[in-house]
């Protein structure tokens, strides 16, 4: 019993993996760009969560509320401003220009808000269960946060296959030029992609924030599990992201379990057997 | 009808990188009004309509289109303003269907007569495939949507490059027979084709180019055979 | 007979300059005090690490931002043979370049399998891997590291002022013997290969190059050669933690904006680089998180508008090399009846 306790968990907080690779994921697709500074994009939203709810008085989640379009807006000055200029043939200026944007994010927040640790309080809810069976217990916030991830994924989903905007993406991905034949502003579209991606980042960012303890240091990591997440469960699939996430969530859960210096490890090591083993990852779509 | 033609290229340079591909080559097309540009490969026809498109920019010279200057002009803007190409090889998008496609060419919003409903009237053969991805269509079906795209964005003028490429004559001819009806509902158009003959009897007037320049005009009836394969090869 | 050559007139003043500068650095401990060795010998140790990764990723097209890896499993290992096993620091150096690059080899076998941007994080995790792994070495001080004990510290040198000068040497020749060998490397048929690669991977493939086998090539001997700095930079520290050891900050962003700055893809580019690095660090004071911040936006400034970096403006601009590596053939004319 014990043991599906500790899955459980693990596959609460694959959820929040899935959420930190869908923004990745979102971004490789339409625009075959790795952004390297994606973790600490992660960790820029729990700051600015932190500013709104000292400033504002608001709960965290309420926060949202204006967490996400800033940074909706922010990713699309970003990617018109600065990323837009790095795409092209190159790989070497997409990967430099944002793997300097990274440690420019962290040391800017370093600056401005110190090394110490910082935690959002969401109030009594983040310690709340329910009891699903005898001696299996489930926390009302993993709960709300796992559903939310699926949510998320479900409506990237039907925004890519079933909207005029998710039509624009696909399309400018195979084709940029003759995308821009039809009347699509490429520059534009990549831009809301970033912002959407962005605004997806906020969510992750924020359930995060309320989770655990962050500081400007941390992104990395979130990036690594991101993208564990993304090569898990196969490129171009997002439900495929999913499964990746609860994957490594429940790999570094039975990680833990062994020994609490596991938990990451054996989130890796799962990440370079699927590597090893099926490179394609366990879910891929057959790309086009 | 207005005195000044719906198109008029004025003495463009155009090059790819330092290759120059266009030498001063000008050009006019008045409203429903059928041109065709012959050469051959590499002659710079594809150039001469990517650089109307507003996928290449011209380094001196002017194009004007419906009074307004759209040289530098970026493609999607141009797209906007009326004209739209389709592109040699057709280049459907390929993680889309045959529907979707056409819809891309809807997002535009520019109004007119091209509807999904009347795209599929044009080229029923579509109607029965919306749903495939585009890849699965056979050359012939992948041309009538590459028009169907670019019909959707109820263009102006319509620029058709190369669209015989690669397909055989009878199904050449199936398209062209739907010209009339392009025509018919406001769109100019500018043919580029290898086959000769074919753009003969499409066309009311016709430009060669050989070597990034304009080797000969006239209307279609009055080129003999003689001037054309003279203009044709630089004889 | 024509042959090719590899020297230009800028090429043969660059060496003239090049052997002149050893020279004097050679003297150093005689003429430089005690800071003035350390400041070099870091200066050395930035050269090399940065002309690895410029070899790894502006010749052979794998970014890498996880050579800390390599760094910190070097210093490791020489904590682990002069500790443990009784080796003499110097050739503890050696081994653990060996075993570095004998490590690099499962490495890529799984990391290959990952291109552009997804090979590079997986660089990354691999270094994570090594991190989370040596804080489990209890023996080695686990998550707060440990010290290099007193006895492994007089077997390099009984006196203070030795060891400065000995791991000073140690330093600039290891600089020395790993730029020549990168030197010699892009010399070679293989760094014919390269510079293919680095131009056109499709295009090297289609010509019989094997560039699988290339790249493999690379990546091994860039691990030995980092594994070997990384030993050097730890026997000076004297301490190894993980988190020094495995830094990001120290041993990859630091390098990466030096050699983005100075020059990708040529090797002149680390050096030019690392001396800007070091100048502006002197004049504006070591400001810390500041200074990297700066160091991040210059980068990206120069990656967008000036890509190939200082050295490659200059270098363009006047037609120069530092370093005969650039190949042009040599037409002689035949003497009349000779063959």
């Amino acid at each position: 019993m014990q043991w599906f306790n500790i899955i459980l968990q693990g596959v609460l907080i694959g959820g929040l993996y899935a959420m930190f690779a869908a923004g990745l994921s979102l971004i490789f697709g339409v625009m075959r760009l790795v952004n390297i500074a994606h973790g600490d994009l992660i960790v820029l939203a729990a700051y600015i969560a932190l500013v709104v709810t000292q400033e504002l008085g608001l709960n965290p989640l309420t926060s949202l509320l204006l967490v996400a379009p800033a940074m909706a807006i922010i990713g699309y000055a970003l990617q018109r401003g600065l990323l837009n200029r790095t795409l092209g043939d190159d790989l070497l200026p997409p990967l430099l220009v944002t793997f300097g944007l990274s440690i420019i994010i962290q040391n800017g927040l370093l600056q401005l808000f110190t090394a110490d640790s910082r935690k959002l309080q969401a109030g009594p809810i983040e310690v709340e269960a329910f009891q699903l069976m005898p001696g299996v217990w489930i926390g009302i916030l993993p709960l709300i946060q796992f559903i939310v991830a699926v949510t998320v994924i479900a409506g990237l989903q039907i925004l890519f296959y079933r909207t005029a905007l998710g039509r624009a993406f696909r399309a400018t991905s195979d084709d940029q030029s003759t995308a821009q034949l039809m009347g699509l502003d490429t520059r534009h579209v990549f831009a809301v992609a970033m912002a959407l991606s962005l605004a997806v980042i906020a969510i992750a960012g924020v359930f995060l924030a309320i989770r655990a303890n962050f500081d400007p240091a941390i992104g990395p990591a979130r990036l690594i599990f991101g993208f564990e997440a993304v090569i898990i469960g196969g490129l171009g699939s997002m439900w495929g992201t999913l499964a990746g996430g609860i994957i490594l969530g429940v790999s570094q859960a039975i990680g833990a379990q062994i020994d609490p210096g596991w938990q990451l490890l054996a989130g890796h090591i799962m990440f370079l057997a699927v590597l090893a083993v099926r490179p394609q990852g366990l879910f891929p779509k057959v790309s086009g | 009808m207005p005195d000044s033609p719906l198109l008029a290229v004025k003495a463009i340079d155009s090059f790819y990188g330092d290759f120059q591909a266009l030498f001063g080559v000008s050009l006019t097309i008045e409203a429903d009004q059928v041109i065709a540009v012959i050469g051959a490969n590499g002659a710079g026809k594809s150039t001469l309509l990517k650089s109307i498109a507003g996928l290449m920019h011209p380094h001196s010279g002017e194009i004007v289109f419906d009074g307004a200057p759209t040289t530098q002009a970026p493609a999607f803007d141009v797209l906007q303003r009326g004209i739209a190409l389709v592109p040699e090889g057709r280049r459907l998008f390929p993680s889309l269907t045959v529907e979707e496609n056409l819809l891309i060419g809807g997002q535009s919003r520019r109004p007119g007569p091209w509807t999904l409903a009347r795209v599929y009237e044009l080229f029923p053969v579509l109607a029965e495939r919306r749903q495939l991805p585009a890849p699965a269509l056979s050359g012939g079906q992948q041309q009538m949507a590459a028009i169907g795209r670019a019909l959707m964005t109820n263009p102006r003028l319509l620029l058709c490059d190369e669209i015989s490429l690669g397909l055989a004559p009878i199904v050449v001819h199936d398209i062209y027979a739907r010209m009339p009806q392009i025509i018919a509902e406001g769109s100019s158009l500018i043919i580029v084709e290898q086959d000769i003959m074919q753009a003969l009897r499409a066309a009311s007037h016709v430009y060669c180019l050989q070597e990034g320049r304009i080797s000969l005009q006239g209307p279609a009836r009055e080129l003999t055979r003689e001037r054309i394969l003279a203009a044709y090869f630089g004889v | 007979m024509s042959r090719v050559e590899h020297a230009t007139l800028s090429s043969s003043v660059g060496i003239a300059l090049i052997g002149v500068t050893l020279l004097v650095l050679a003297f150093a401990p005689y003429w430089g005090d005690r800071q003035t060795l350390r400041l070099l010998a870091e200066i050395f140790t930035f050269v090399a690490l940065a002309s690895l990764w410029n070899l790894l990723a502006g010749y052979a097209g794998l970014v890498s931002v996880g050579q800390q890896a390599y760094v910190g499993l070097g210093g490791y290992l020489l904590f682990m043979l002069t500790i443990f096993l009784d080796v003499h620091p110097i050739a503890a150096i050696a081994s653990a370049g060996l075993i570095g690059a004998l490590v690099a080899i499962p490495v890529a076998g799984l990391i290959f399998r990952l291109r552009g941007a997804y090979f590079a994080i997986g660089t990354w995790v691999v270094a994570e891997v090594f991190r989370l792994l040596a804080s489990q070495i209890s023996v080695l001080g686990g998550g707060s590291g440990i010290s290099l004990p007193v006895s492994v510290v007089l077997a390099m040198a009984p006196t203070r002022q030795m060891r400065e000068f000995e791991t000073y040497w140690l330093a600039l020749a290891l600089t020395v013997i790993v730029l020549g060998a990168i030197v010699a490397l892009l010399r070679s048929r293989h760094g014919l290969a390269l510079t293919a690669i680095r131009d056109n991977e499709l295009a090297a493939q289609s010509n019989g190059i094997d560039v699988g086998r290339t790249k493999l090539f690379v990546y091994v001997l860039t691990a030995f050669g980092t594994s070997m700095i990384g030993a050097l930079i730890f026997l000076q520290k004297l301490r190894i933690s993980p988190d020094t050891a495995f830094s990001v900050n120290d041993w990859t962003a630091f390098v990466i904006f030096i050699t983005v700055i100075g020059g990708i893809g040529r090797i002149e580019g680390p050096i030019i680089g690392t001396i800007i690095f070091f100048v502006l660090r002197q004049t504006l004071s070591d400001l810390g998180s500041l200074y990297l911040l700066m160091m991040g936006a210059v980068a990206i400034v120069v990656m967008l508008w000036a890509p190939k970096g200082l050295w490659g403006l200059i270098a363009e601009r006047f037609n120069w090399q530092a370093l005969p590596l650039r190949r042009h053939l040599v037409l002689k004319k035949e003497t009349a009846g000779k063959p």
